[in-house]
């Protein structure tokens, strides 16, 4: 019945959506920020430790749809490991992916990062949960600005 | 269920095909798919009568009211005071009077909680909210508790979903309630309260009481009188009318003491540069043009339920209940918010492993519009433990076939989420 949701909804998609990687808890995070979809009601906490400028650990925790919680668990696999620099670089080009569906002007740099992402850029087709799968992304933003709380309404 | 006010439904039975072809939006098709149209809680669709009402007056009729002595503008105002008057028998009120047009249920709510509750409640006196409520009538009493020493009391909902008429006695018995403000249809749960027996339980304390009849005035006959209700609120868009136009029914004695809400033109009879004089109810609570072929598409809307008669809705929709109480309970893994004994044609719920926005978007997919979220009513989604739910909320249009239709495309994406 549901076939032609299957660009939206890909395997990998349904798999962090229902198993999400870095699900837990950082007991004494260097950042900490949670997001929020009050409309919808997808909420997340993210956790960060840093080694100096580099992101050394990140987990997140909460409850949403398929699409915010896979997009989490992506994100948090993408950027663990890159500069805050790198990481604020990626958060703008999967804006631009989930917006558009396609992100030209990203460049060679991150090109493997924005691979992975890909699986998420059939959301641009659906204006409304366009924002689930930048929930997680704002949070990040946030975190990384030193803030505690985001929304992306 | 609240004998008294619902009398037995003896009309005539309802043509839903009949019914159908005045929607003309409901020929749409969503991805290729018949629009099945399951979001009529949120905003109804409108017949042609209404479509086809605005138009002509703009065509024809269209004036500011009350101002002009000129031929337009008196039939701008004849017909907007005959849909007061329409709406006054709509609700049974004693006197046209009685009915404020505004612009939705919440505009309606916020004027009393401003003119009655910062006007007439004293600090140090309680309002009685409901965990069932929605935003519009949580809010503004939140903010009348918060800048006006008003005790909010919130009464609790039983895990049926049902109002707990106990704890509702307990929060009126020290005799400080001066109003409870609830709904008479939750918008999540469908439960229809007990209205005349809440009216009765507030009066006895000495409390008045206001109606959020955003809901049920769509699905029940209302009378007020019968309710004895002091306050009842409805908007028009939800009862098959334009947006833009909403109702507050109150008790002439209580709307005359009361002082206006907002300024401007229309609500006074004099003005100087000090000081000014308040026009007598209705216009006293209708400052600035109103909303004058809003109110013209309500009349319309009136004119056309009860041309079908309201009892006739209400029987055509209980069988729709009903149906979508046994087709829904079968699904796996699906949890029905509320079992009211006496509800409505609402059904908020949860399905499994799939979150309610991949299942609304799953069921666009196939034609079905579905809201999803929290439905304006945050306090109750935590009260029931779920983030976010789905609701399927029916109409006079919606049919059996609809409700058989959501029941498969659940089935199916259960497993699709699985």
């Amino acid at each position: 019945m549901f076939d032609d949701l299957r660009d939206l909804y890909q395997e990998v998609i349904l798999d962090h959506g229902r198993k999400p990687r870095n699900f837990r808890r950082l007991e004494t995070p260097d950042l900490n920020a949670r997001g929020d979809n009050p409309m919808c009601g997808d909420r997340i906490e993210l956790f960060v430790d840093m080694d100096g400028d580099r992101i050394a650990d990140v987990a997140f925790l909460g409850k949403g749809c398929a699409i915010s919680t896979a997009s989490a668990s992506l994100m948090t696999e993408t950027v663990r490991g890159k500069t805050a620099a790198e990481a604020r670089d990626l958060a703008a080009h999967f804006r631009e992916l989930a917006m558009t569906g396609a992100c030209p002007d990203c460049g060679a740099a991150l090109e493997e990062e924005m691979d992975r992402l890909q699986a998420l850029s059939g959301v641009h087709e659906f204006p409304s949960r366009v924002k689930c799968a930048t929930l997680a992304w704002h949070t990040l933003n946030t975190a990384l600005d030193g803030g505690e709380e985001a929304s992306s309404e | 269920m609240d004998g008294t006010v619902l009398p037995p439904v003896t009309s005539g039975a309802l043509d839903v095909q009949k019914v159908r072809q005045d929607f003309p939006i409901l020929a749409t098709k969503v991805h290729g798919k018949p629009l099945v149209f399951l979001d009529s809680g949120a905003s109804a669709q409108k017949p042609r009568a209404v479509i086809d009402a605005m138009r002509e007056m703009f065509e024809t009729s269209y004036a500011n009211v009350h101002r002009g002595a000129y031929q337009l503008s008196e039939s701008s105002t004849a017909a907007y005071e005959a849909a007061r008057e329409a709406v006054a028998r709509f609700l049974n009120a004693d006197d046209a009077r009685e009915v404020i047009f505004t612009y939705n249920s919440t505009s309606a709510i916020n004027l009393v909680a401003h003119s009655y509750g910062r006007g007439v409640l004293k600090p140090g006196q309680a309002v009685v909210v409901t965990e069932m409520e929605h935003h519009a009538n949580f809010v503004p009493w939140l903010m009348l508790a918060q800048d006006h020493g008003i005790e909010l009391r919130i009464c609790d909902v039983t895990d049926a979903g049902e109002l707990n008429l106990e704890d509702l006695e307990a929060k009126l018995a020290d005799g400080k309630v001066g109003l409870v403000a609830v709904t008479h249809m939750s918008n999540v749960l469908g439960t229809v309260n007990p209205a005349a027996r809440i009216a009765a339980m507030a009066h006895a304390h000495g409390a008045k009481v206001l109606f959020d009849g955003s809901q049920a005035a769509v699905h029940r006959r209302v009378d007020v009188q019968a309710l004895d209700a002091d306050f009842y609120v409805f908007t028009g868009h939800k009862l098959y009318g334009p947006t833009g136009i909403g109702v507050l029914y109150g008790k002439m004695a209580l709307l005359d003491a009361m002082p206006p809400f907002l300024g401007g033109g229309d609500m006074i009879v004099e003005v100087s540069r000090t000081g000014f004089k308040p026009a007598p109810v209705p216009a006293k609570f209708e400052a600035g043009t109103p909303p004058i072929v809003e109110a013209v598409g309500l009349h319309a809307a009136i004119d056309y339920v009860t041309g079908i008669g309201m009892d006739a809705i209400e029987a055509h929709e209980r069988g729709l209940v009903d149906h979508a109480m046994t087709r829904l309970s079968a699904i796996e893994d699906l949890t029905l918010l509320g079992r009211a004994r006496d509800r409505g044609g609402v059904f908020s719920f949860a399905l499994g492993n799939a979150h309610a926005h991949d299942l609304s978007t799953l069921l666009d997919r196939v034609g079905i519009a579905v809201r999803a979220g929290r439905h304006c009513a945050e306090p109750l989604h935590v009260r029931i433990g779920h983030d976010s739910t789905c609701r399927a909320s029916f109409g006079m249009y919606t049919t059996h076939e609809e409700v058989d239709y959501l029941a498969e495309a659940l089935t199916s994406a259960r497993r699709f989420f699985a």
